[in-house]
């Protein structure tokens, strides 16, 4: 069966390894939060200038001037540190932060990343997901395989207006993990009771599957 | 030095129409919302806004695009505001919108004397339009402008009668750049105190940023996405 948003946020937190900082988008990367693997120390980094941030505060103890990326009102864990936004970006753009996982529209087999711009729709902008793509070193993408009318967004070559180029190396779906190298997509793992014949027909980029796909594991 | 001016008044004195204006804020969290309450009364015009965000509707910078009193937004990321909306759809309002690591480096650099640098940020995308491209360590990079301000608005938590200034947890964000890249930057505090009350090891901004310093009369704080957690 497809994974829900959950899902994906969970096989994703498989990923992280100790002392890492992390930045986590807006969305389904948010809720990798929740499912931090026991034995396992990261810290959270808001763009908007916070290190270690916490869950969101009980009733009654919200903070106006502490807010994270999105806006929400949220707490800080013991250690954080509050910083600029030129220091902020210090950090991505220096590559001190070692993991960014982000919501996409659509991603291409070269690792082109398109999630900020609709042609034709309201614009709001790219916040800080451009610095985030073009500098992060491990980039994991947590996105739907299609869009609600069925089409695949994982692509031969974007249509939408691209956030990076070349940037992204893993994605992570309601079906399955692909990495991306040598100009294609690679099937890593497919989610519980997903064939592989489902994900090849969703997905329109070239697709490299071998011969045992092995499904996700969760404890 | 001195910098107190009386109250809100006395600190925009000199904005005039057709200005370039930084406000510091993200989102609504550091706004200096005095200052663009005053502003609202004031009715200056054709006003270039370089802030992060937009506000919404019915504060922050929202209250300035009611009143119309808005040319061109740069910001990193808007549209939290249906006026904001139909200003730009209609094509009353300009906006240009700019990676937020950029946007704050731009205004860093305006403010130490570098008039341009090299940023990953943007390349290949429409961002990258018309700007030189070079390449550093085998990646490729764009050149962006600093960015100055005839005035900078900026919000702090702490300050005292020098200008030195002190930020609280996030609001302090796009504030302290803004600070260094105004011809004339005005900062308004929740807490004005004698030069020598603060620690001079915890100013986030000196003094030498701020030419304008005053206590706001009121501070709503308004807070944009209010998320808890159940007490269990």
């Amino acid at each position: 069966m497809a994974l829900d948003k959950n899902g994906i946020a969970q096989r994703i937190a498989q990923e992280l390894k100790n002392g890492w900082y992390v930045n986590l988008g807006i969305g389904i990367p948010t809720l990798v939060a929740n499912y931090i693997p026991q034995g396992i120390e990261v810290e959270f980094q808001s763009e908007n200038g916070i290190l270690g941030m916490g869950p969101f505060p009980f009733d009654g103890e919200e903070d106006a001037d502490l807010i994270n990326a999105g806006k929400q009102t949220i707490t800080t864990v013991p250690g954080a540190s509050f910083f600029d936004s030129a220091t902020s970006f210090a950090m991505i753009r220096g590559q001190h932060v070692q993991l960014t996982v982000l919501g996409a529209m659509e991603v291409s087999q070269n690792g082109d990343i398109a999630n900020w711009k609709i042609p034709g729709k309201m614009v709001k902008g790219m916040g800080g997901a451009m610095d985030l793509v073009a500098s992060a070193e491990n980039i994991i993408v947590a996105m739907m395989h299609s869009n609600k009318v069925g089409e695949s967004k994982i692509l031969k070559a974007c249509t939408l207006p691209l956030t990076g180029v070349g940037c992204v190396k893993k994605v992570v779906t309601e079906l399955a993990v692909l990495e991306i190298k040598d100009g294609k997509f690679h099937l890593i793992e497919r989610a519980p009771g997903v064939s592989v014949e489902e994900i090849i027909s969703k997905t329109e980029g070239d697709l490299v599957v071998p011969d045992v796909v092995p499904e996700m594991h969760f404890d | 030095m001195n910098k107190v001016v009386k109250n809100v008044e006395e600190a925009l004195v000199g904005i005039q129409d057709g200005m370039t204006l930084m406000l510091g804020g993200f989102g609504l969290c550091g706004i200096p919302e005095n200052s663009i309450g005053h502003l609202v009364k004031l009715g200056t015009k054709n006003l270039t806004c370089i802030s992060n965000n937009a506000g919404v509707d019915d504060f922050g910078i929202g209250l300035m695009l009611q009143a119309k009193q808005v040319k061109k937004m740069i910001s990193s990321y808007v549209g939290e505001n249906d006026e904001f909306e139909r200003q730009m759809l209609s094509g009353e309002l300009e906006v240009d919108l700019i990676p937020q690591g950029s946007l704050a480096e731009r205004c860093r650099a305006g403010g130490a004397g570098i008039p341009a640098f090299f940023t990953p940020a943007g390349y290949g995308t429409e961002v990258a339009e018309g700007k030189e491209v070079r390449v550093f360590n085998g990646k490729p990079h764009i050149l962006e402008s600093a960015l100055t301000a005839d005035f900078a608005i900026v919000k702090a938590w702490k300050g005292d009668t020098e200008g030195n200034l002190i930020f609280k947890a996030a609001a302090r964000n796009f504030n302290p750049m803004m600070a260094m890249a105004g011809k004339i930057t005005v900062a308004e505090v929740e807490e004005l105190v004698p030069a020598g009350t603060l620690d001079p090891n915890h100013i986030h901004t000196p003094g030498i940023f701020v030419q304008r310093i005053f206590q706001g009369e009121k501070f709503e704080k308004r807070i944009e996405q209010r998320t808890v957690r159940k007490n269990d």
